[in-house]
């Protein structure tokens, strides 16, 4: 198996190895996770995974909400929502998948080849339990969540940006981004009559025209019902 | 030269009796303005001597974020005016949901303006004058004889045209910023509700509320095309995006989609110069 890279930490920060022998979970299970560690990895380590600082603590928190919503509508198109859904409705969903895929895949490269590969944040688990694949309110409003999210995330994160071509990347997806959201809101929107819910007012303030913004303690924070792998964003606001 | 010389000399051109057409100072329709050019570029690049670049390159750098600000609020009024004058038209009394779009487009505009103008203080301007027309080739409010449904098709066409502008400028900005985190995040903040703007009225328009290649979309006409140029790259960081796996998340098309491009000052302030009058 390859090895894991991850360092999962319980909450008590004390190694999943140990955890396991003392609280007396199967052996089959802790067995096979225990299969996939190195010794020196899970004992000599520092903690659970950070995504550092600066460009590449920004870098890693874009890729970990990348990878977030890559595997939402991956999961998505496995969804019998997806399959029965009206043309439009298909489509749409199958270019966000497309888009989030592509940025995915893109921040692992851009990471991988400008940092070391023990700072490249690895792939996340996540949960997904609390969504209905099948239901087309709950992957909706789901997917207007992740957007929404990804473009308070992307705003809040540029003034951590110190290398302008970082910012420039960061520019080119945030607004693809917003986008997403808007037309994710316009098909919940239109189902309500509410015809401004694509940059409503509970996204957008009416007095300023702003979008939101966040920190990323703020976002991962929310985010993190979604995440099952711990890590930590120590360096970043 | 700073985009407020730019509009005074239009104003100053349209007083003086030899003044050419707009569209003969600019040179071929399409092709970058020399006068846009000058006016757009924050650095001064018309000064040739390495004295008056060194002059201009220090000055310059204090003046990025306040030329940025400037072209945004050139953007804004465009806008504003154009979504003002678009709800006062009756055009859309017709059309109830592209009537809320363009109201709460309207509020959000008109918000930016009052924003910018706040953040550049007294180096800020009044609205210039605008053509809609584009020297003729639209007619949106139908002033022109044009039947209500045809003004209708170009109101949309122009929010088009002026939204996918604006997040591109608004993100040709950003590195001119950098060193002012609170307006960065400001312009942020406004660039992607720019890109709301845009997805719901390209949407509105029977389109993706996303780029694909350099496509300017059904209805636009080739004097738009500049408002999609380089919107084909597919090179981000140095990686060809399409080489990073196999299957649609790595077509052309979703590669191109997936990014925005940034347009540069020069190419944001030809586009503005095709609606000043």
């Amino acid at each position: 198996m390859k090895k894991q890279q991850i360092k999962v930490a319980t909450a008590n920060g004390r190694n999943r190895r140990q955890f396991l022998k003392t609280s007396g979970l199967a052996i089959a299970a802790s067995g096979l996770l225990v299969a996939c560690f190195d010794d020196k990895e899970l004992y000599g380590n520092d903690g659970p995974f950070d995504l550092g600082g600066g460009d590449l603590g920004v870098l890693n928190y874009a890729y970990a909400l990348e990878q977030l919503e890559a595997e939402f509508y991956t999961k998505v198109l496995n969804g019998s929502y997806w399959s029965g859904a009206a043309e439009m409705e298909k489509t749409l969903l199958q270019d966000l998948y497309n888009h989030e895929i592509n940025h995915r895949e893109f921040f692992k490269t851009a990471i991988t080849a400008n940092f070391d590969a023990d700072e490249v944040l690895p792939m996340l688990e996540f949960d997904f339990s609390s969504v209905d694949f099948n239901d087309r309110d709950s992957v909706l409003s789901t997917a207007q969540l992740l957007e929404d999210t990804g473009v308070k995330a992307y705003n809040g994160a540029g003034k951590i940006i110190e290398t302008g071509a970082y910012l420039v990347i960061a520019g080119k997806i945030v607004s693809v981004e917003a986008r997403h959201a808007a037309a994710i809101r316009s098909i919940r929107g239109g189902d309500m009559d509410d015809f401004k819910l694509f940059a409503g007012d509970d996204a957008v303030d009416p007095a300023t025209g702003l979008d939101g913004s966040e920190n990323p303690s703020v976002i991962l924070a929310a985010a993190g019902g979604f995440i099952v792998t711990e890590f930590t964003a120590n360096k970043l606001p | 030269m700073s985009i407020i010389k730019l509009l005074e000399d239009f104003t100053t051109e349209k007083l003086t009796s030899e003044s050419s057409s707009r569209r003969q100072m600019f040179g071929s329709l399409g092709s970058l303005g020399k006068r846009a050019a000058l006016a757009a570029v924050p650095f001064g690049l018309a000064a040739t001597t390495s004295k008056a670049k060194a002059a201009t390159t220090a000055s310059a750098m204090q003046t990025y974020p306040v030329s940025a600000l400037q072209l945004a609020l050139v953007l804004e009024y465009i806008e504003a005016t154009f979504y003002a004058k678009a709800l006062d038209s009756g055009i859309l009394s017709g059309y109830p949901k592209a009537e809320a779009i363009y109201w709460q487009i309207s509020k959000h505009e008109t918000a930016h303006v009052n924003l910018l103008k706040g953040a550049l203080g007294d180096a800020a301007f009044d609205a210039p004058t605008f053509d809609f027309t584009a020297g003729g080739n639209f007619d949106p409010f139908g002033e022109d004889g044009t039947n209500s449904a045809l003004a209708y098709q170009q109101l949309l066409i122009l929010a088009q045209a002026f939204e996918d502008t604006g997040v591109r400028a608004y993100k040709g900005q950003a590195m001119n910023l950098m060193n002012d985190p609170d307006l960065l995040t400001v312009a942020l903040q406004i660039h992607s509700v720019e890109a709301r703007h845009a997805s719901e009225i390209r949407r509105l328009r029977g389109l993706k509320g996303w780029i694909t290649g350099d496509d300017r979309g059904m209805g636009l006409p080739p004097i738009a095309q500049p408002v999609y140029i380089h919107e084909d790259n597919t090179t981000q960081g140095g990686v060809d995006v399409t080489t990073l796996g196999d299957g649609s998340p790595f077509s052309f098309e979703s590669s191109t989609e997936a990014y925005d491009e940034p347009l540069t000052s020069d190419d944001a302030g030809a586009i503005v110069a095709l609606f000043l009058m």
